[in-house]
């Protein structure tokens, strides 16, 4: 074996063992969450911050949770069983504002969605902290995530139950997750 | 022109202005000396948005007629500051208009003695915002009403309130809907002997359906009749009498659900009601059932997608009616009812007259409750014919939705062949004008539970076109003969309501912003105005302080039909807005939110 071959084949070793990895953090099915370790913080919904800016140190959770086929499907059923899709189509909004486009009135990386679905919002987002469990939460909001596109193709369920209404998520083009907030076009009035 | 002398034209045209008003306000000085006591309703105003319990939205001024109408222009505008879907009629009482807004439900005064007609007062509910997340088409209110020196109506969040009609000063509030559980108030509400009749929105919810009597001066509950239950719930006792033997079983509103299933059967009070002073009955519908899945609720349904004759008094229901028992495609039956008497078979008959949402126009004896007459006046497949024998609706094998299959060219869609948007009537042609929709659709039901405050719906459906390619029209339908005398396609579907005058004309908005005026006997178009907004809001006609004819309507594109645009809807998704922003796609290029006021007349002379 020459020793280009030899090198030809480690990078192709290499190549499949960290398909392989992703593969399986793809594929991990965890039941339920670990326990939250060390202080979390609230999300923030600006980076506007008075004197110098600090950034924010986002929980490594959200990542487990972005990444992984299991809960991005497990989240796409809670979608429908808790009637998320009433209010928020399949996507496209409804009585709810479009999941799908890039305008996120209360920030729209995972971290901040997961807060958005526990906390509510005050023009009509229900709390559902105590409804669900926070592993639910997380998966519905790593499946909101991936009705923007944002979400690797490797995990994105191709399929969708009911009407095929959109594109399958894995053709859709990503959105921004920092857009523009639809509420400033047409505010809500307070 | 130099700066100079447009100033000096201005100024002319101003004190010009100034005199005639002087004029006007002493004659309408003398006119209310002469005016004791306070009448019902002069001619010229606009008490209710209906303008008559008959429902009929026909003014009897005829200033502005065939002849005359191209010249009409606006004479002044009023931005409501809130640019959601305008649905609500202005009403005119005393020189003054009220206007009530979509959330927050602001309601105005303005003051029409004055020029520009100012704001007299500003009403502001407090309307609790979270109530914005159970509203299924838009945060819409359909409009104030006037009775007595108050006016009454309902905010969102489940209150109806009276306000002083002089001075906006709350005179009493009630909360009668609960929005945590979808519960909602956008009707608008009618006052008849003394009391207001408020019913409630939320049939996307599982919220049961009721229609509630208030005491007009105190606000304190006299009846309420509930939709669905045992007949102690819905006012049903000795005097029920209704026409079809199968309807006269005691408690339908139980034995006709699943066990339990009607306390979340929907069957909700948001659209309509007329009353007969002579017979003295009032006439209601009831929405569709919940959930939209109807293999969820095998059963009648009663009385959801009916309607209710009842004693204003005691709220005792006399007949009831199911225009689409077991409900299969959110057919709501909250249309209005126009009472009118005809001559039918050579016999004058006192009838009622509805434009429904299942694409039939039913003409019902109005004391009994019998179906005269049910013909289709747009295009029908879901329901194949209506049993005059029976009273039930034949429905189409071919079109019966299955859990996990998607049925498609569903015709009409959802919304219906009409919505809520009510048509008119004109005494001097004997023709209903009705502003609709050409909608058909695919309509694919899965299972749904229920959570309280989430929408309770388990279909996936989306709307397009009807045949034709319009998505809307305009028909002139002759009760009589049974057919439409003339009918005008609309691109868009027509969610604006209805106005026919005495001038022979009648006026309806588009959803792009055209409001228009056709010749009432041929359909002809006379005059069109392009507003900032879509139209879905309710024209009305009025006498002035100046004793000119006007007409006013609110622009503001909005509702179920315009959420695309107010609420963003991504239009790559087939099923948004409940499946109305496929039939709606490119609404967003052809206008944009508003929320403004127009009044025209005659450039006076």
């Amino acid at each position: 074996m020459s020793s280009r071959c030899r090198n030809a084949s480690v990078v192709a070793l290499a190549t499949m063992f960290v398909a392989l990895a992703a593969g399986c953090d793809r594929e991990r099915r965890e039941y339920r969450s670990a326990p939250e370790s060390g202080p979390t913080t609230r999300p923030r919904l600006t980076d506007f911050q008075p004197g110098t800016p600090t950034t924010e140190i986002a929980g490594g959770t959200g990542v487990r949770y972005e990444g992984n086929a299991f809960h991005i499907s497990q989240g796409s059923r809670w979608f429908r069983w808790f009637n998320c899709n009433g209010c928020h189509g399949s996507g496209g909004g409804a009585m709810g504002p479009a999941l799908m486009d890039d305008q996120w009135r209360y920030g729209g990386r995972i971290d901040q969605i997961h807060a958005t679905i526990l906390d509510g919002r005050p023009n009509g987002m229900p709390a559902w902290r105590g409804k669900i469990t926070d592993q639910q939460a997380w998966q519905l909001a790593a499946y909101v995530r991936a009705l923007s596109g944002n979400v690797p193709k490797s995990a994105a369920p191709s399929r969708r139950e009911g009407l095929s209404a959109t594109p399958p998520l894995t053709r859709l083009p990503a959105q921004s997750p920092s857009g523009t907030d639809a509420s400033s076009q047409n505010p809500p009035p307070q | 022109m130099t700066l100079g002398e447009q100033a000096a034209l201005i100024d002319g045209v101003r004190t010009r202005l100034a005199h005639l008003f002087a004029w006007a306000r002493s004659i309408a000085a003398i006119l209310s000396l002469g005016c004791v006591l306070p009448a019902a309703a002069a001619e010229g105003e606009w008490t209710m948005p209906a303008l008559d319990y008959a429902s009929t939205r026909y003014s009897p001024l005829n200033e502005i007629d065939v002849s005359n109408v191209r010249n009409l222009a606006v004479e002044f505008t009023f931005s409501t500051g809130v640019n959601r879907g305008q649905e609500a009629a202005p009403i005119v009482v005393d020189d003054t208009m009220y206007i009530v807004t979509p959330f927050p439900n602001w309601v105005y005064a303005l003051d029409l003695t004055r020029p520009g007609a100012p704001v007299k007062w500003k009403f502001d509910p407090k309307a609790e915002p979270a109530a914005q997340g159970v509203a299924c088409c838009d945060v819409v209110n359909r409009g104030v009403v006037y009775d007595g020196g108050r006016i009454f109506f309902n905010t969102l969040d489940g209150n109806a309130i009276a306000l002083d009609a002089k001075t906006g000063v709350e005179q009493w509030r009630v909360k009668l809907g609960n929005y945590q559980v979808g519960e909602t108030l956008t009707m608008a509400p009618l006052v008849v002997k003394d009391k207001v009749l408020v019913g409630n929105s939320g049939g996307e919810f599982g919220v049961r359906g009721w229609l509630a009597a208030l005491d007009a001066s105190s606000g304190r509950l006299a009846w309420k009749a509930y939709s669905t239950g045992p007949d102690r719930d819905m006012l049903i006792g000795d005097e029920f009498q209704p026409y079809y033997a199968a309807d006269r079983a005691k408690d339908l509103g139980v034995t006709t659900w699943p066990p339990d299933a009607w306390r979340l059967g929907g069957g909700t009070v948001w659209g309509w009601i007329s009353y007969d002073p002579e017979l003295d009955l009032i006439y209601y519908g009831t929405g569709n059932a919940g959930p939209w899945n109807a293999e969820m609720r095998p059963g009648d349904n009663k009385w959801t997608s009916g309607m209710f004759a009842r004693d204003p008094d005691d709220g005792q229901a006399r007949w009831a009616y199911q225009f689409t028992p077991h409900d299969l495609f959110d057919y709501d039956a909250v249309n209005e009812s126009l009472l009118l008497d005809l001559r039918i078979g050579g016999q004058l008959r006192k009838v009622l007259v509805r434009a429904e949402r299942d694409g039939f126009v039913y003409v019902m004896d109005r004391a009994t409750g019998q179906v005269l007459s049910a013909d289709a006046f747009v295009h029908v497949n879901a329901i194949l014919r209506v049993d005059l024998k029976t009273g039930r609706p034949q429905y189409n094998p071919e079109k019966k939705p299955t859990t996990g299959r998607t049925t498609r060219n569903i015709c009409p869609a959802a919304p219906g062949a009409k919505d809520w948007n009510p048509a008119a009537y004109s005494k001097r042609t004997g023709l209903i004008y009705i502003p609709h929709n050409n909608l058909c659709m695919d309509w694919s039901p899965t299972e749904v539970s229920y959570i309280a405050g989430t929408p309770y719906l388990g279909v996936d459906a989306k709307y397009y076109a009807g045949p034709g390619g319009h998505r809307g029209l305009f028909t002139a339908w002759d009760p009589v003969a049974r057919r439409a005398a003339w009918q005008v396609e609309e691109d868009l579907p027509v969610w604006s309501g209805a106005l026919a005058t005495a001038g022979d004309l009648v006026f309806y908005g588009t959803m792009d912003g055209w409001f228009k005026a056709l010749d009432a006997r041929s359909g002809k178009l006379l005059w069109q105005f392009k507003m900032d907004s879509g139209i879905i809001g309710q024209p009305v006609s009025y006498r002035g302080a100046d004793g000119r004819q006007y007409v006013a309507v609110l622009s503001g594109v909005g509702g179920w039909a315009g959420a695309i645009v107010v609420a963003n809807l991504d239009p790559r998704d087939e099923t948004a807005g409940g499946g109305f922003v496929n039939a709606v796609k490119d609404l967003k290029q052809r206008t944009s939110p508003g929320g403004t006021l127009y009044v025209f007349a005659l450039p006076q002379r």
